[in-house]
């Protein structure tokens, strides 16, 4: 590795070109492939009106994610407090200000373009735990007064997602969070208190949800319960998943997604569209390339000298991953339906730039894998 | 440093760790995958097909039910009607509220619309309001918009002509109760009508046809993306009964607001021409909803307007029955000079039998017995021949049997033995019920249909022709319908059967005949008949000692049954007639009138053809009438 040696290890953009992990990119560009032919699919075999500007929001992002590969991970590091902030108070702004969209006011409506904070926090959240924990020591963490401030980085934006509300965001922000605090080396009692806390307190949450939350998890413990109602969507995708059997209905021949029997085929169910006329073969195949991407941000992670690329390859994958996962799971009635798109392949500008901005900052990471980050004071600004 | 390392290490450790714990839910996600896809695939392939897949009927037009000549009686009118789809309407409640704002919709019916859209399957739809006037189908067209889930419709209903003569004979259509839901896919559809009573139901697998069925693909909301396959229907078959549907009219007019029942049937080919019951009833409230009320109202009349007294009214045959009596008397050696002496009364041991007539006819031979309804004559005879020999002729003349007509719940009478009685009442036969039973009273009972049938067989030289309503689709000459033409014979002395219809000829026309009133004065259209008046009530000795009451004195249902069989005309049998008239008094007085009015009304119709006929034969080629 020629380019270690340079001067306070910093690289010319020449190097930092070199380095970027083009397999990677490579990846997230088949997975994105593979939602162009979903929704060119679902549209009836027409590139309108989803494919289309799918791509281009796919060009949009990813031209964002090698701007954020380029810069530097220090700069990363100084602007992570700020970032965060500045989520938190629009996160704020849209709980006041918001439009109200599909019973929740989850936008923010800038003119040009509706700016989604709670998917701005996503990544804020991710780099100012790395920020923190970059500067504790490991006996640090083992304390209970060096926790309460990251709990708290991570209940405030999840409080304000809640009440706008958006029950599955706040779950997944939450999640991501421990996340984090576990691979930092909290202690496994502390995950314990909370997990217990949690149970106790599910009754009491239970009585604070919006009727149709309450109707989604009724209808995920029993499906059967009402067919033609809320139930209905999820025995559709089970129907269209069911149907495709092993090798699939054929590119095109999705009946349960052309027919519309499949609500939010282009959004949240893609892969129900996908793996009923792919199969199994197909849905396994695009987990396949899935896993792929996750093992590239752990090896990322692993390999990153400073605790903060650690951290931040670390949360971008377990952010990735939960989508994944929790979308893929819902689908197939595994857990209860909450609106999280199919990373990459569901129709969405939003959710394509986060994650692409996500992965420009993993790949800001292993660029700048080498680079040392001086300890810096957690509660240091910048 | 060491610290350093000793948090690398953690944190290594737990970078493992949550790996191996996303790679263990991905695999879950994949063991999921091969239940659905693999495992379950099959189940979820047919819920997908079921998704896509609908089955689009197209209802065939029920087929029409003509009488003799071609007369329309069931045919089918434009109906027009409003269908809800309840799965199209946010509140079936709500909607029906609406509608009851555009149309009278009564509170019995909304129930009834409510309880139907619970039964049914959503998209399924029901039918809400039918036979509506064009009116008020056009203000629920134009308030279609605030009414969700409704859709104005054109359909088909049963439409009848001269229904209330008819009305026992076609019987009904309804909406498919559960018992008729076969699978028929067509019964599912709203408004569809079937035959639930008479030629209707009986004839209902030629009316029915058979639906267009076209397997459509469709979309989550129900539009039809393409066809994939069709199964041409073809609508209902005609079917042409027997019945004179003018005729008919007239003999249930004739009836008037009497209970009771008149039946023609041709003596050669057995093709009822008339068969009447009245009181009788709308049959097209079946089909548009009875309600409970009118239901109620029918069950419980004493007159029982519901029942086809034709082939379900039993009754005494009374003096009609000598006629098989006597035979039997012949048939077993007796001779039509076999004399009686009449004193008004029959003494069998202890007990005596009387004669209609108090003070006696006297001595008598068998033929003024038949002509003036002598009953000690027929007591004697009954008591010389025997219990045994009656039945015998009773079954061969077709009494106590079923006739096979084609209608639903044909009775079949009664025609006592020795082992029926011991069976049915588990008692020993008296000889002096062998006595009654010579007069056509006691345990004897008939149906009308079952007497004009044994007139039939009378008339035409003994031969066992049996009752034909639905007029063969093939042609006469194939040759079953040769072998029907030729019923077999009963094997009865050709000389024996003269007797009887020449007893019958003189009770109509001589002048001390029971029938003479009523007898038809043109020769060639003369009328041959035998009276019944058949006791429904036991006259009590004290009654009988001081003064038998009228039958205008009694109250309705203590009076006698009149009845009046006959055959016409006489030179040349062609017709023959049972009337019976419940609690209309005296056969002479009563029943034998009403027969001659409907043959002669026969007559007068057959005359009136056959001149159309000859005006017609030049232009189309004419058409044939039925019969001999």
């Amino acid at each position: 590795m020629a380019f270690i040696g340079t001067r306070n290890g910093e690289l010319t953009f020449l190097q930092k070109v070199r380095n970027i992990n083009w397999l990677l990119v490579l990846l997230l560009g088949l997975v994105a492939t593979t939602g162009f032919f979903a929704l060119y699919s679902v549209a009836g075999g027409k590139i309108d009106p989803w494919a289309s500007r799918q791509m281009m929001r796919f060009a949009l992002g990813a031209t964002l994610m090698m701007a954020v590969a380029m810069v530097d991970i220090r700069a990363l590091m100084r602007i992570a407090y700020p970032f965060y902030f500045v989520s938190l108070v629009l996160l704020a702004i849209v709980e006041f200000f918001g439009s109200i969209g599909m019973g929740a006011q989850r936008w923010l409506d800038l003119g040009i373009i509706n700016l989604q904070p709670s998917e701005l926090m996503r990544l804020a959240l991710v780099l100012a735990l790395a920020r923190y924990f970059h500067s504790l020591s490991y006996e640090d963490i083992g304390r209970v007064r060096w926790i309460v401030i990251p709990v708290l980085m991570i209940v405030l934006p999840a409080g304000l997602v809640i009440i706008q509300p958006d029950l599955g965001t706040a779950l997944l922000t939450m999640m991501t969070g421990a996340g984090i605090l576990f691979l930092v080396g909290v202690r496994w009692w502390k995950f314990a208190v909370v997990a217990v806390v949690a149970l106790a307190a599910m009754p009491l949450a239970w009585q604070r949800l919006h009727g149709y939350q309450k109707d989604r998890i009724l209808t995920f413990l029993n499906p059967e319960r009402d067919p033609l109602g809320a139930g209905y969507h999820i025995l559709q995708s089970k129907i269209a998943l069911g149907s495709g059997g092993l090798w699939g209905k054929g590119f095109l021949q999705g009946t349960q997604s052309h027919l519309n029997f499949l609500p939010e085929k282009q959004t949240d169910f893609v892969f129900t569209t996908l793996a009923e006329e792919f199969g199994m073969i197909g849905g396994v195949a695009l987990l396949a390339v899935y896993i792929m991407i996750l093992a590239y941000g752990f090896a990322i992670g692993v390999r990153s000298r400073s605790q903060f690329g650690r951290l931040v390859a670390f949360g971008v994958t377990i952010t990735f991953f939960i989508y994944i996962f929790v979308n893929v799971a819902m689908v197939m009635g595994l857990v209860p339906i909450v609106g999280i798109p199919l990373p990459l392949v569901s129709y969405g500008g939003t959710a394509m730039v986060t994650i692409l901005v996500g992965f420009g900052l993993v790949l800001s990471v292993s660029i700048h894998r080498d680079v040392p980050i001086p300890r810096r004071g957690p509660f240091d600004l910048f | 440093m060491k610290r350093d390392a000793s948090s690398q290490r953690t944190f290594t450790r737990r970078a493992i760790f949550l790996g191996g714990g996303k790679l263990l839910l991905l695999s879950a996600l994949v063991g999921r995958m091969y239940q659905l896809q693999i495992l379950e695939s099959e189940q979820y392939t047919v819920l997908a097909e079921d998704n896509r897949i609908s089955l689009r009927l197209l209802p065939p037009p029920r087929g029409r039910i003509l009488d003799r000549y071609g007369a329309e009686i069931a045919a089918n009118q434009q109906n027009y009607r409003v269908v809800m789809i309840a799965e199209q309407t946010p509140s079936v409640e709500r909607t029906l509220d609406a509608l009851a704002k555009v149309v009278p919709l009564a509170d019995h019916e909304r129930n009834k619309i409510l309880r139907e859209t619970l039964r049914r399957r959503s998209f399924i739809p029901v039918t809400v309001l039918e036979n509506l006037s064009w009116d008020q189908f056009a203000a629920v067209n134009v308030n279609s918009p605030h009414l969700p889930g409704l859709h104005p419709e054109i359909g088909e209903s049963r439409s009848y002509a001269r229904s209330r003569s008819l009305a026992h004979v076609i019987g009904y259509v309804a909406a498919p109760s559960e018992d008729d839901l076969n699978g028929d896919p067509v019964l599912q559809l709203p408004g569809f009508r079937v035959g639930k009573s008479g030629i209707e139901r009986m004839q209902e697998n030629v009316l029915r046809g058979r639906a267009r069925v076209s397997r459509v693909e469709v979309n989550a909301v129900g539009r039809v993306i393409r066809e994939l396959s069709r199964r041409e229907g073809q609508p209902g078959g005609d079917v042409s009964l027997t019945i004179d549907a003018e005729l008919q009219e007239f003999a249930a007019n004739r009836l008037g607001e009497e209970a009771g029942s008149v039946v023609v049937v041709d003596v050669t080919s057995g093709d009822v021409l008339v068969m009447t019951s009245t009181p009788s009833f709308d049959p097209l409230v079946f089909s548009v909803g009875l309600t409970q009320r009118t239901w109620q109202e029918w069950q419980s009349d004493p007159r029982a307007p519901l029942v086809n007294k034709a082939i379900a009214g039993q009754y005494p045959p009374g003096s009609t029955y000598k006629l098989v009596v006597a035979l039997a008397a012949l048939e077993s050696g007796l001779t039509k000079d076999h004399i009686a002496y009449c004193p008004g009364h029959f003494d069998l041991g202890s007990a005596r039998f009387h004669c209609w007539k108090k003070h006696g006819h006297g001595g008598l031979n068998m033929l003024q017995a038949l002509e003036q309804s002598c009953d000690v004559y027929f007591y004697d005879l009954a008591r010389r021949i025997g219990l045994e020999r009656i039945a015998e002729m009773s079954f061969k003349l077709g009494l106590g049997r079923q006739t096979g007509i084609d209608l639903p719940s044909e009775r079949k009478g009664l025609i006592p033995t020795r082992e029926w009685k011991r069976a049915a009442l588990n008692d020993v036969w008296h000889p002096g019920e062998t006595v009654i039973t010579g007069i056509g009273q006691g345990y004897v009972l008939t149906t009308p249909l079952q007497l004009a049938i044994m007139t039939a067989r009378l008339a035409n030289g003994g031969f066992a022709v049996t009752p034909r309503l639905v007029a063969p689709q093939r042609s006469p000459s194939s040759e079953a319908e040769l072998a029907r033409e030729h019923a077999p014979s009963l094997g009865l002395s050709r000389s024996n059967l003269a007797i009887v219809l020449e007893g019958m000829n003189r009770v109509s026309n001589s002048p001390s005949g029971t029938a003479f009133r009523s007898r038809i004065p043109d020769k060639s259209y003369q009328i041959a008949g035998k009276t019944g008046t058949s006791q429904v009530r036991r006259i009590t000795r004290q009654e009988r000692e001081t003064r038998i009451l009228k039958n205008e004195e009694l109250p309705w249902e203590d009076r006698d049954h009149a009845l009046f069989v006959a055959y016409a005309p006489v030179h040349e049998p062609r017709y023959a007639i049972a009337v019976v008239i419940e609690h209309g008094g005296s056969g002479s007085a009563a029943a034998s009138p009403v027969a001659r009015d409907v043959i002669r009304e026969a007559q007068r119709l057959d005359k009136k053809r056959a001149e159309q006929t000859i005006r017609s034969v030049d232009l189309s080629g004419g058409r044939t009438q039925g019969g001999g």
